[in-house]
């Protein structure tokens, strides 16, 4: 049936306008997804090298320190603040408060740059300690 | 939840029946997050270095052994009940939706038992290490020190 085609489409990924809403709530998931399948690996493998022994824990500073080691690391602390940032944005949301366009759009562009400039002073203090 | 039953009213968990619960769930497990990352991003921080020594000298306090603890569990069960609403928005078919979840489960909670069995074993180590100082002490002054 011709009619039934043009029926309109719920919207999907494809075909929602961009906005800064839109890019804070697939951060906050990208960023939820991303700490809970590689963070929480990290965390069980740091903890395991630790109850190793002094061996076991050389490995797991050397993977650390290594270029790969600081990607993941750096990600993950990049992680921590974004979905905690937006993670807030959440609780304030969930109080009803927050849904007028200009000040969503507002929070929705301030979380993601707070949690970065957060992510840079965190690497600033430990490299510049 | 304002137009349904008077009996839907009063239990309060809408059409799904029983979402209210995980979403709950979902932000006090947050909670625990927001201070329990908050306090292990600080310590890290804050350490005087990153050997083995130092790490352990922190981990094996018995505050941090406590916070690392309930870090483990907060954070287990909060991406347990995010990577569910996950499986729930992607896995349509139900056969395949009941093992995704059902691996989840087993996922967390072996992940969360693993870590909080290396955390009591750190604190034994660490324990171990004091006895065994404590021993060398006494064996040294029994050998004749004062």
């Amino acid at each position: 049936m011709a009619a039934t085609k043009n029926r309109p489409l719920s919207p999907h990924l494809q075909v929602w306008r961009w906005g800064p809403a839109m890019f804070v709530s697939i951060l906050h998931r990208v960023t939820g997804d991303g700490m809970a399948l590689v963070g929480l690996g990290v965390l069980i493998y740091w903890l395991a090298s630790l109850a190793g022994g002094p061996q076991a824990y050389e490995v797991f500073s050397a993977h650390a320190g290594a270029w790969y080691g600081k990607v993941v690391l750096v990600g993950l602390t990049w992680a921590f603040f974004t979905h905690m940032a937006s993670g807030l944005r959440h609780f304030v949301l969930d109080i009803g408060a927050g849904y007028e366009l200009n000040s969503n759009a507002a929070w929705s562009v301030f979380t993601p740059l707070a949690a970065l400039a957060a992510t840079v002073l965190t690497w600033a203090a430990i490299v510049l300690k | 939840m304002g137009n349904g039953t008077s009996i839907g009213r009063v239990r309060g968990t809408g059409s799904a029946h029983s979402g209210s619960k995980h979403w709950l769930l979902q932000r006090y497990t947050a909670i625990g997050n927001l201070f329990l990352g908050l306090w292990l991003v600080f310590s890290l921080v804050t350490l005087p270095g990153y050997d083995y020594g130092d790490v352990m000298k922190w981990a094996t306090k018995p505050l941090s052994t406590t916070f690392l603890a309930l870090f483990v569990i907060s954070t287990f069960w909060h991406a347990r009940l995010g990577l569910q609403v996950v499986v729930e928005d992607y896995v349509h078919e139900p056969a395949n939706k009941f093992a995704a979840v059902a691996a989840l489960n087993l996922a967390a909670f072996g992940g969360a038992a693993a870590c909080l069995f290396y955390i009591a074993r750190m604190a034994m180590i660490a324990a171990g290490q004091e006895t065994a100082a404590g021993m060398m002490q006494q064996i040294q002054s029994m050998m004749g020190g004062r």
